[in-house]
């Protein structure tokens, strides 16, 4: 076997498009599991059982299926009842419910790590129930869950190449269309795996910068 | 440099009314019943201390107050109006007459020293910010600490965060203030600032106090009446003079040779 330079100039123009639709598909579904698992955790604190109980239910199943079979869902089932989204918007959407349903763990921990006094304190100084959650719970929880959602990011990352099965060209689609064609499989697999390493390490030092600041 | 509490209206009255009053309140946890058919009124601008052996309800009476805790039977009534049982929006409204210190301070931490004196002031009572601001420098100027404004709680000891805690309860105007335990979590060397502090306070303000303390000469110098508590009712209650020098019960006694 020999490593061919011209298959991997060749190869970039190709990977710098993969490149930002995983970037995409990783930024928009981190966003959307940070707010979406923000809700699930809010309304399973509701007092009323009709919002809890089918927020459970949804989040449990949501959790505890593959992601690969609720992505092939999406893609080919929900068209056929009319709902036609792009294939990277699907792959997002997807990506973003399910990680929502691990982020909203984490939430959950953060809120109960918040001591009982500073629910007291602000009982004490009246503030309004929005208030208390807004001004003085949910800073506090959200600084102490950065690290842990800051390791399902690294995990959304390797969880993108997934998207390859519903037609979405992120880096490894690029990749084995490159592949399929050159029949050189070496070089754009070796580039796509160092882009991997290298976004997770970046991933890491901006998220521990983040730590630091939240922690001061 | 003064702490305002509007007066009471019925002070003119030859026998003011109570401001706090308790009424056959009963708490319990669990099988432990730890307040048991408790009557008990304090009368405005009074200081009242509660002592007697941990367990024994003090504690359980401020939380009652400040509704941190519901009583399972019994009335309670501040200034005349029903905290218990009441709708929330009545309770939200008499919760606006009384302030609470804690043990562990319980300020927020992911704020500045200023903003947790202003939180409460501007989004409870309304005020505007520069308000809520120029109140927050008075009070912290009270307490001694007008250099720490922009501290944030972590970064103060144990002594001036719990300094800056009752800043926080005075900056909401309460008519009443509980104190609960306020120096027991405070290295032994920051007890006397925070308590001439409320000394301070109880001698230039007409604000009353309810307080739960261990400290016992605190409660000798600043006390109106002191009550005994044990097993969930007051067996005791006098002026600091009689409880402290010649207690009736033997019980008292017991509790104050074990504590002086």
């Amino acid at each position: 076997m020999k490593w061919d330079w011209h298959a991997v100039s060749d190869f970039m123009p190709h990977f710098w498009d993969g490149l930002l639709v995983t970037l995409q598909a990783l930024a928009l579904g981190s966003l959307l599991s940070f707010t979406l698992g923000l809700v699930w955790t809010l309304l399973m604190r509701t007092p009323t059982r009709w919002v809890r109980w089918p927020v459970g239910v949804v989040t449990e199943f949501v959790r505890n299926t593959p992601l690969l079979v609720q992505l092939f869902f999406l893609f080919y089932v929900l068209p056929e009842w009319g709902l036609t989204f792009s294939a990277l918007s699907t792959g997002v959407f997807a990506i973003g419910l399910h990680y929502s349903t691990y982020t909203m763990q984490v939430y959950r921990a953060g809120i109960e790590a918040v001591p009982v006094g500073q629910w007291e304190a602000a009982t004490a100084l009246n503030l309004p129930r929005r208030r208390t959650w807004t001004a003085v719970i949910l800073p506090q929880a959200i600084r102490r869950v950065v690290p842990a959602l800051g390791n399902y990011v690294i995990s959304m990352l390797k969880d993108t190449p997934m998207l390859m099965v519903i037609t979405v060209l992120e880096m490894l689609g690029q990749a084995r269309l490159f592949s399929q064609q050159r029949f050189q499989f070496t070089e754009p697999l070796t580039v796509i795996g160092v882009a991997f390493i290298l976004i997770s390490y970046l991933a890491s030092l901006l998220l521990r910068a983040l730590e630091r600041r939240l922690v001061r | 440099m003064s702490v305002e509490t509007r007066t009471q209206p019925s002070a003119t009255a030859a026998q003011p009314a109570d401001l706090i009053r308790l009424e056959r309140v009963t708490k319990r946890f669990g099988a432990n019943t730890v307040l048991d058919q408790l009557d008990f009124a304090v009368q405005p601008g009074k200081h009242v201390t509660l002592i007697g052996p941990s367990g024994s309800g003090k504690t359980t009476i401020l939380r009652l107050l400040m509704t941190l805790t519901k009583p399972d039977e019994g009335i309670i009534t501040v200034d005349g109006e029903p905290l218990f049982p009441a709708p929330e929006k009545q309770v939200r409204e008499v919760r606006k007459k009384i302030g609470m210190v804690f043990q562990h301070f319980n300020l927020f931490p992911n704020m500045s020293v200023l903003r947790n004196l202003t939180e409460a002031p501007v989004q409870v009572l309304g005020l505007s910010k520069d308000e809520a601001e120029e109140r927050a420098r008075e009070l912290l100027e009270l307490v001694g600490l007008t250099d720490k404004c922009g501290a944030r709680p972590a970064q103060l000891s144990g002594g001036q965060q719990q300094r800056v805690a009752i800043a926080r309860a005075l900056a909401m105007r309460p008519r009443v203030l509980l104190l609960d335990e306020v120096t027991s979590a405070l290295d032994p060397e920051l007890v006397a600032g925070v308590l001439d502090l409320l000394r301070d306070i109880a001698r230039s303000t007409d604000i009353t106090m309810l307080c739960v303390t261990h400290e016992m000469g605190f409660a000798r110098d600043i006390s109106d009446q002191v009550l005994m508590f044990d097993g969930g009712r007051v067996i005791e209650s006098g002026s600091p003079e009689k409880i402290f020098s010649d207690p009736e019960q033997d019980r008292t006694r017991e509790f104050l040779g074990a504590v002086l």
